[in-house]
């Protein structure tokens, strides 16, 4: 009797489950500005077209940390949401703390193994199970340029980090802000990212700053580094410390500056503007990375849930999340690629082009690297210590040796 | 029943004030420093690790960076608002005309937060925005006021602006103390042919003893736990040249996943302000008894 009871209850069970009623799903993220407040709306809608309820809880405030605040404290009192917007080597803690939900058998379901690249799959995975789902990848290092400044100060948009101190002089002579650049410590970290990569190549990147190999580290390479980093500092504006990186964009767009390094949600600001990418502004990848492609992955980590219409609903956003729909439209409007491959791709602009180009062609040349600046190489103390590192280095009178030492002690304290 | 109620009725009252201040203050004093002692990273963990968070805070450049700050803050601060809180507090209390509107212009910036005194001294002291720039548009053109962007300099800037919000409560505390002296002694001191510089020495200013006491366990609490200004007017920047010990606190234990060493840096500033706090409170106690 007791067997056919849970047997009836669980045919009950599985064909109640994918229809109408599916549950509800409170997710936490911090997307509440424009063009990511309508992505977030949706994925809302398209959940409730399968049945399921969306409960917002959207902790606003730069970069997340508030809502990272709030997360471990509702994770804490065992009252986790079902989805957090959690990133990088942060899903590998969370797992181990035992808080995420394995939705491996959506993921099966789905053939995310195929449609993702590994590099990108296996930063979803915790102990080979898929835990998080990736909603876009964004291209860190670009490099906007205002065509318009360079013809007047003829100067040429840079390839090489050597070059780049030539033309930046040219238009430093012309009477422009060579560089647009925002002194918060994020930003200093972008800027420092792109001339690792460029100055040390892929290998060196993966060692020193993924690895955090303290020979690596430790290294004339790196020295190399800081020298190229500190003479950036003479093309920086006086006024630069503390701006944000949206109004060192606009001084490009405006034609005060003729250059600005920072990660591909850039573009957002040019499109606002109403400007078009080739003729209004170029984007080429930065100095001497041309080939390599550092990477920010956003996606949702999933949480334990109690009761069994939660994981259901779970089930179904993870879903939706890698759904090609999905992908498009949150991607168009935030200025990031798809996470999946192999998209339909006419929608999207010449930049992304580019960037989903670079993405599968660096994939296979092993210099596709995660981002330090944005919290996808290293663990947020290393990642705190090289910020601090960089930051300090790029506002002082630091020598290239100071700045290496200051490095090298900062990541080792951290471990 | 009734007297029974009635003799414990001031303690049934104070009760939950008194048990949510024991947990919310010093049970949670104590939590932290129970986690200062562990290697508490994202979340809290029950490893101990004796004194090694300690160790890896003082071996930390930007700790002693905010150390240092907090060192030339909070005396700057204190010795320029208590100076300048006492002089606006003695002119005013010369019975000159409209004091009262003087006094609340004055009084005005204490009604505003520190993020908004933060963000309307960044913009004044922004070399492109503000003082720089009006100068240099006034014709001087070699004018240069740009401390807000260079790191030596950074820290004075903080020091400017907090002035700005407590010096005018520094003088309504002074000014409430001045009206409290007792004008005989004033008129005693006249008679017998003290200038007015002597009488403010040697006879107001030793009455007021307890308004400076006052003045400074209340200002050097403010500079020590000091927080949204700083993150308001430079963001600890440029680099981390501005930062102080709280903003490294919340920097270290909540957005780098390292909690032992916040909570360790946490236990230094409590160390900090008991310092401070301990001493006045002894006095304080001490001078009721007697």
């Amino acid at each position: 009797m007791k067997t056919k009871l849970t047997g009836l209850a669980l045919a009950t069970m599985m064909a109640v489950a994918p229809s109408a009623q599916a549950g509800e799903v409170e997710v936490l993220h911090w997307w509440t500005s424009g063009g990511e407040a309508t992505s977030v709306a949706f994925l809302k809608k398209q959940l409730a077209e399968s049945g399921v309820d969306w409960v917002d809880f959207a902790v606003a405030g730069g970069g997340g940390e508030s809502a990272m605040t709030v997360l471990k404290s509702r994770a804490i009192s065992g009252n986790s949401p079902t989805a957090a917007q959690i990133k990088g080597p942060s899903i590998q803690e969370w797992g181990e703390l035992g808080f995420l939900s394995s939705i491996d058998d959506v993921a099966k379901a789905n053939n995310w193994d195929e449609i993702l690249p590994e590099v990108v799959s296996d930063v979803m995975k915790y102990n080979g199970e898929y835990v998080a789902a990736p909603v876009n990848v964004h291209r860190v290092n670009w490099l906007w340029a205002n065509p318009e400044v360079f013809r007047k100060a003829g100067a040429t948009i840079p390839t090489t980090w050597d070059d780049f101190m030539v033309q930046a002089q040219k238009l430093k002579d012309a009477g422009y802000i060579a560089l647009a650049h925002g002194g918060q410590a994020w930003q200093d970290a972008t800027v420092f990212e792109a001339v690792v990569l460029g100055v040390g190549g892929a290998d060196y990147y993966n060692k020193a700053f993924v690895q955090a190999d303290m020979n690596a580290l430790n290294s004339a390479t790196t020295k190399e580094v800081f020298e190229t980093f500190g003479q950036l500092r003479q093309f920086v504006d006086i006024n630069s410390p503390g701006r944000d990186w949206n109004l060192a964009t606009s001084m490009v767009i405006k034609g005060e500056a003729g250059m600005q390094i920072m990660g591909d949600w850039a573009k957002g600001e040019f499109k606002v503007a109403g400007k078009n990418p080739g003729t209004d502004y170029v984007c080429v990848a930065a100095p001497g990375t041309s080939g390599a492609y550092t990477f920010n992955v956003d996606s949702f980590a999933f949480f334990n849930q109690s009761d069994a219409e939660s994981t259901q609903a779970q089930k179904v956003m993870a879903k939706e999340i890698l759904s090609t729909d999905f992908q498009r439209v949150f991607n168009l409007n935030k200025g990031s690629i798809p996470a999946r491959l192999g998209m339909a791709r006419t929608e999207f602009d010449s930049c992304a082009h580019d960037s989903m180009d670079a993405f599968v062609a660096s994939s296979a040349s092993g210099s596709l690297v995660p981002s330090f600046a944005h919290g996808m190489a290293v663990s947020e103390a290393i990642s705190g210590a090289i910020y601090d590192s960089a930051t300090q280095f790029f506002n002082s009178d630091d020598s290239a040796s100071e700045g290496v030492a200051q490095l090298v002690a900062a990541v080792a304290a951290a471990k | 029943m009734f007297d029974y109620l009635e003799k414990q009725l001031p303690k049934l009252i104070m009760a939950p004030t008194a048990i949510v201040m024991l947990v919310c203050m010093y049970g949670f004093i104590g939590w932290t420093a129970v986690l200062s002692f562990t290697k508490s990273r994202m979340l809290p963990q029950w490893e101990f690790v004796g004194w090694a968070q300690y160790e890896r805070l003082f071996a930390n450049p930007r700790w002693h960076v905010a150390l240092d700050n907090l060192l030339v803050f909070t005396l700057l601060f204190i010795i320029i608002a208590l100076l300048l809180g006492l002089m606006l507090a003695i002119l005013l209390d010369r019975n000159i005309r409209n004091d009262g509107a003087l006094r609340t212009i004055y009084l005005y910036p204490m009604a505003v937060s520190f993020i908004v005194t933060g963000t309307a001294w960044k913009w004044i002291l922004n070399p492109g925005l503000g003082i720089e720039k009006m100068v240099r548009d006034l014709g001087f053109t070699d004018f240069e006021f740009r401390w807000l962007v260079e790191p030596d300099m950074a820290i004075y800037t903080i020091v400017i602006a907090a002035v700005w919000q407590s010096s005018g409560f520094v003088m309504a505390m002074f000014l409430a103390g001045l009206r409290g002296v007792d004008d005989s002694l004033i008129k005693a001191a006249q008679m017998d042919g003290a200038s007015t510089f002597r009488t403010y020495w040697h006879i107001i200013l030793p009455v007021m003893q307890p308004v400076f006491f006052g003045s400074v366990v209340i200002l050097s609490h403010i500079a020590i736990k000091s927080f949204d200004l700083v993150q308001s007017l430079t963001g600890g920047g440029p680099g981390y040249a501005s930062d102080l010990p709280a903003t490294f606190m919340y920097t270290h234990a909540f957005s780098r996943a390292q909690m032992g060493l916040g909570a360790a840096s946490a236990m230094v500033m409590l160390a900090g302000v008991m310092a401070i706090i301990v001493p006045y409170l002894y006095s304080e106690l001490r001078g009721k008894k007697s």
